[in-house]
């Protein structure tokens, strides 16, 4: 890979230690996918912020390249954390936690990072802070990253939380894969042969296509109302829908991107049917009936909140729900009185988190949990050690309220 | 002792040798804990330990902080002493980068070394990746 004379200085230390670490991890990526050269970005969005998730080296990692002066060079916008602090004190969580993950926090906040504290900043964040179609960008939550290539026209790899925290402190992304214009286009079409109803019917999909393991997905047989939200025809549920198959997708997965383009001579296709659909199921799912009910990872937004009221219907859910969404989302939701409701309806929200390694669900007092989200499903069930109930929204309501 | 080479890519330099952990699915590095072992249900090494093995793996998938958690494992000294992938991801490139744990891959031959460790089952790999080498040893 090429790099310019400012950033060969950087890579030999003259801009300090953390500067040089970030462009050490640009270079080693830039070198495994073939990039020839670095390109500017103009928005970060890092993960690796739960302490759950990265743990004590993460803590000291971050306290360490945040102690200088080093700072982002783009907008940079943060995951989710740990725990809702508007909560704290109803979550029985350990002092030792809630300091490490404040810590953490502290490191990012030093970094000059927006305390986003999402998975949904394509939804979360006001519109006229998101880049332009057309833009580089480095997203390293992997739905937000594939929502960012396949509907907004954002151009991003599927980050880590590493290679995005470096692109937001050099400000720039080696130019590769899907960041390059031509390679933006599916090998694989999946033919879908399946009866596309629930949001679930879509994270089926998607955890199903993760598998085959290409950067770029095409499917055949999804209408373009039913999940691409800027269509003159979007249905309501369009967004639950692309928000489902792009956390599934990124769960199973190394694809960065799919779209429903494709060129009718692709050669490579395969069939999703409803016997992939229940293997799917058959691998997440493992039990008939759960203690809480989940919904959230993806964090919700306004529109899933709304359509959850509608399902309701003023009835109340029999058992604990939890229900996740991001701090910008919640607000405007209290205004228009959903969360009000919500609780009514013996559901909690909460913010800055999501059901992806959590403290706030374990094994001590929860034999399984009720879910619409195969991405909570598999970090519940590996992570939680858990049971997971994985039905759609509609049918969990119908089931669990009076 | 027999030994078969094979030609790979350095993508992090270094030099390494240990018993062969071989997942011919793609792992996400999340569902490694801290103690270095496998939880995930869905992967053929579920149970498994990595610690001090050379890990070998088509690529990563998944979640973006699996790279924390190999950083981790080579702090707690529980990491894999190397990495050998089929196609090196960003995930793992960008973890191994930074825990300056040897990594390679090995676009054209990884298939011809994968038959290699299935028939014998039971090998050390020796993974110099300053020299883009890979050496296979059959224990018996």
């Amino acid at each position: 890979m090429q790099l310019s004379k400012e950033e060969e200085d950087a890579l030999d230390g003259r801009y300090g230690d953390t500067l040089a670490l970030a462009y050490r991890v640009l270079v080693a990526i830039g070198n495994a996918m073939d990039a020839d050269r670095l390109v500017s970005i103009s928005w970060a969005h890092v993960s690796g912020v739960n302490y759950n998730t990265i743990g004590d080296a993460g803590l000291t990692f971050l306290e360490d390249i945040s102690k200088g002066n080093a700072k982002v060079r783009v907008m940079t916008t943060l995951n989710p954390m740990g725990y809702d602090p508007s909560r704290v004190n109803e979550l029985n969580l350990s002092d030792e936690f809630i300091e490490k993950q404040n810590r953490i926090m502290k490191a990012y906040e030093r970094l000059g990072v927006i305390g986003s504290y999402t998975c949904i900043p394509y939804e979360a964040l006001d519109a006229t802070f998101l880049p332009k179609h057309g833009s580089q960008v480095s997203l390293a939550e992997s739905n937000a990253a594939i929502y960012a290539n396949s509907i907004l026209g954002l151009l991003t790899n599927k980050e880590s939380a590493i290679s995005a925290l470096a692109s937001a402190l050099t400000g720039k992304a080696p130019y590769s894969k899907l960041r390059v214009q031509e390679s933006r286009s599916a090998r694989l079409c999946i033919d879908v042969k399946y009866d596309m109803h629930t949001e679930l019917d879509y994270a089926l999909l998607g955890y199903y296509a993760g598998r085959f393991n290409e950067d770029c997905i095409a499917f055949k047989g999804i209408r373009q109302e039913d999940i691409f939200i800027f269509s003159s025809a979007t249905k309501p549920y369009a967004k639950a829908n692309a928000k489902a198959l792009c956390s599934a997708l990124g769960t199973s997965g190394s694809a960065g991107m799919f779209t429903l383009n494709y060129q009718e001579t692709i050669k490579e296709r395969v069939e999703f049917t409803k016997h992939d659909a229940l293997k799917v199921m058959d691998e997440l799912s493992n039990a008939d009936d759960g203690d809480v009910i989940v919904f959230g990872s993806p964090q919700l937004g306004l529109d899933e909140l709304s359509t959850l009221l509608n399902m309701l219907k003023g009835r109340r859910f029999k058992k604990r729900c939890m229900i996740f969404c991001a701090r910008s989302i919640y607000s405007k939701a209290k205004d228009l009185g959903y969360i009000d409701a919500l609780e009514k309806a013996n559901a909690s929200v909460y913010c800055d988190c999501c059901s992806c390694l959590t403290p706030l669900i374990s094994r001590d007092d929860v034999d399984s949990v009720i879910t619409n989200s195969v991405k909570a499903a598999y970090y519940l069930r590996s992570w939680n050690r858990v049971g997971v109930c994985l039905s759609n929204m509609k049918s969990i309501v119908e089931a669990e309220c009076v | 002792m027999e030994r078969l080479e094979y030609r790979c890519r350095g993508i992090v330099k270094g030099y390494a040798e240990g018993y062969a952990m071989l997942s011919i699915k793609p792992l996400n590095l999340l569902t490694i804990d801290y103690d270095g072992i496998i939880n995930d249900h869905t992967s053929s090494l579920n149970g498994k330990s990595i610690v001090g093995k050379v890990l070998i793996f088509p690529n990563a998938v998944g979640s973006s902080v699996g790279a924390y958690r190999l950083y981790a494992l080579k702090v707690n000294g529980k990491a894999p002493k190397a990495i050998v992938c089929m196609k090196a991801d960003i995930i793992t490139a960008s973890a191994a980068a930074i825990a300056s744990i040897p990594l390679v891959d090995m676009v054209d031959c990884y298939k011809d070394m994968l038959n290699t460790i299935i028939i014998n089952h039971n090998v050390n790999v020796i993974v110099d990746a300053d020299k883009g080498l890979i050496q296979i040893q059959l224990l018996t």
